[in-house]
């Protein structure tokens, strides 16, 4: 709160602005362009009113409230960085390149090693998890980005609007069934069906060549990477399928017609000219749907075996992602007494924080940038 | 998609069938894309409903949880005080936020709130969980776990989205609305309440409603800061853990015992119909404001191109 004090004291000028002002509509009122004598409606009698007036107090109120975001956002970084610093001092570089995960003896007396108190034979290495985060959302983006453009794709140009209707009802229950109801779905359903029906299709005649191995082996019992990736891809494909519909639907009925007209068949003129158009709006959507996979927790906890500290086998073999380490782990590492695995665990948190944002500020940047250099006409033509 | 050709040779008519053979294929594919989208809907609904049906007790929704067993009142009464007070935080707060983004807030600086606001929303839940715990439970507030902190931890996951919503529904207001409003020599907060808010209300009203659907989904952020009780509510803030239904399918799903399992399932029932009402409530409001809008545009069915 303190910072939001400070910063309605740097600024006073404005909430005597912004109420006379706000008859501004879209733009919202310009500080430069403000002009004290410049008499609107309420300009005369504004001087004379009472402070506590709402006129007076609600925009200053309103203002603090608005600044909670950015400060609460700068405590969850200044917190997570304070909480992880024994842990970046203890594990070191060498925390993103092991695959290890041990709290070490916690009955034996505490060592310090450079100033951190630590467990005797503690040892955490990250490069598992963060292989296995990116790897899932991977696997989902894979699966998702096709369904969920496909389906606008056949929703916006082919359905009647009726049944268009029905899906979008379809694609928001999935979007807002809970996590754990499609973790426990997963668990109990989807897992067992992949691994005893679909993956037993390949999984043994895939050659054992470097590469290939990955997708070779025993489908074990439902719960590894594969698994979570289709569940993943179901929790983002409603976020770029109702992205995509949305957008489809404002591509202008005028230049689909001339490419038609042109002769095209309705492919032909979905690749030159509707896919172009809405490409930068489907790839921020793809990001942020990224982003959500990234930072799933619960589905993932309860569908990827939950294994920490040791290399990903195979697609079929349990991992873990970060968060679900996180949400795991966090029992267990209250038992160390010198706090070194919960501030490990506070290290975790910081790289999924660092991951995750630069997939969402990507995504803006990205369709910043392609929003304002793409010509409004597909460049396929 | 017929293509007239002047001179029709051999080599224009196999040109022909494969176009036409790729657009069959495209389309075919975009109808499989469909199919496999909706069957795991009607997959997941009738997998909760397969398992949950069979075992459902009445006495699930009366009776508080015991040990291994019993019922699940504790769940669902934590469930809705937590959800109740997400709103009635995250809401003031939210609300609050999206007016002054929509109405007072210079261009830069809002530029810079609803960067900050749209990283919030990025931030996985569970980091935000993490830091509920390390701040408010354990470390500097000590308030252990406690309907406080799941209040606080879930309201700023949802305080992004119903600012992004009020924002977007009060700068859908026609600006003539607020013209007629100064030009009638209204006071700014007087029209404001009147002119500018009632209109936009079915909009923030839907922000809120999926504000409620996040806040009784979630799970991650709720672990290590509700914490858990198998007792009612006990409506202290602080230093008193309490159940929800998110917490019943987490912990029960992998439990050793038949009675376990079922409750799971239920909780995972409940939940599901749960949102499916917030969902169908969210559309009711949506239609609703589409059919009384002052701006209404009729909408035209848009021309059926040749196939």
């Amino acid at each position: 709160m303190t910072v939001g004090a400070t910063v309605s004291k740097t600024d006073t000028d404005l909430p005597t602005a912004a109420p006379s002002q706000s008859g501004g509509g879209g733009g919202g009122p310009d500080p430069g362009a403000h002009d004290p004598s410049g008499g609107g409606p309420a300009g005369p009698g504004a001087g004379q009113e009472k402070w506590w007036r709402g006129e007076r107090l609600g925009p200053q109120v309103l203002r603090v409230v608005t600044h909670l975001p950015l400060i609460v956002l700068v405590l969850i970084m200044a917190a997570l960085i304070w909480k992880a610093i024994p842990a970046i001092r203890y594990n070191g570089f060498g925390f993103f390149g092991r695959s290890v995960w041990n709290f070490g003896n916690l009955y034996a007396p505490i060592l310090h090693t450079h100033g951190v108190a630590h467990p005797p034979g503690a040892l955490y290495g990250a490069l598992p998890l963060i292989l296995g985060t990116i790897g899932s959302s991977a696997i989902a983006m894979v699966l998702a980005l096709p369904v969920g453009v496909g389906t606008a794709l056949v929703v916006v140009e082919k359905l009647p609007p009726r049944l268009s209707y029905g899906i979008g009802f379809c694609l928001e229950i999935l979007a807002g069934v809970p996590s754990v109801v499609i973790g426990l779905w997963g668990f109990l359903t989807l897992g067992p069906f992949l691994m005893h029906h679909v993956a037993t299709l390949w999984a043994n005649h895939v050659p054992d060549v470097p590469v290939l191995r990955f997708f070779r082996g025993p489908t074990g019992n439902g719960q590894g990477l594969l698994t979570s990736g289709v569940i993943l891809a179901m929790m983002i494909v409603p976020i770029i399928a109702a992205t995509t519909r949305d957008l489809l639907r404002q591509v202008p009925r005028g230049t689909v017609e001339g490419a038609v007209a042109l002769g095209m068949t309705d492919a032909e003129a979905a690749n030159t000219v509707t896919i172009p158009w809405v490409r930068s709006g489907v790839i921020g959507a793809s990001m942020l749907g990224l982003g959500r996979a990234l930072g799933e927790t619960i589905a993932v906890a309860m569908v990827s075996g939950v294994l920490v500290g040791s290399p990903i086998r195979s697609l079929y073999s349990a991992f873990s992602t970060i968060a679900a380490t996180i949400v795991s782990q966090l029992d267990g590492a209250f038992t160390d007494a010198s706090g070194l695995a919960v501030a490990t665990l506070a290290e975790l948190a910081l790289v999924l924080l660092v991951i995750t944002l630069l997939a969402n500020v990507g995504a803006r940047l990205l369709v910043r940038r392609v929003a304002t250099t793409a010509l409004p006409v597909g460049r396929g033509i | 998609m017929a293509i007239a050709t002047a001179r029709s040779s051999a080599g224009n008519q196999a040109r022909t069938r494969r176009r036409r053979t790729k657009n069959v294929f495209l389309w075919g594919a975009c109808g499989l894309a469909l199919v496999l989208l909706v069957v795991p809907v009607v997959w997941i609904i009738g997998g909760v409903l397969a398992n949950s049906l069979p075992h459902w007790h009445w006495n699930v929704l009366t009776t508080d949880q015991q040990g291994n067993g019993g019922g699940l009142l504790n769940a669902i009464q934590g469930t809705f005080l937590i959800t109740a007070l997400v709103l009635v935080v995250a809401g003031v707060v939210g609300i609050a936020g999206g007016l002054y983004l929509a109405e007072f807030c210079p261009p830069e600086r809002g530029q810079l709130l609803r960067g900050a606001s749209e990283v919030l929303s990025g931030v996985p839940s569970i980091v935000l969980g993490y830091v509920g715990y390390i701040a408010l439970v354990a470390g500097v507030f000590h308030w252990g776990f406690s309907l406080a902190a799941a209040v606080i931890v879930l309201s700023v996951l949802v305080i992004p989205y119903i600012t992004k919503t009020t924002e977007v529904a009060i700068r859908n207001v026609p600006t003539a609305y607020r013209e007629g409003g100064e030009a009638l020599g209204m006071r700014s907060g007087y029209m404001l309440r009147r002119l500018v808010l009632k209109p936009a209300l079915p909009g923030i009203v839907t922000g809120l409603i999926v504000a409620a659907a996040i806040a009784v989904g979630e799970t991650a952020p709720l672990l290590y800061t509700a914490g858990y009780s198998g007792n009612g509510p006990t409506f202290s803030l602080t230093h008193s853990p309490l159940g929800y239904l998110t917490y019943a399918v987490f912990t029960f799903y992998n439990q050793p015992s038949n009675s376990a399992h079922q409750l799971a399932n239920s909780a995972a029932l409940i939940l599901i119909l749960l949102v499916v009402l917030l969902i169908v409530v969210a559309r009711v409001v949506v239609s609703f404001t589409q059919r009384y809008s002052p701006d209404r545009q009729v909408r035209v069915p848009r021309a059926r191109r040749a196939r």
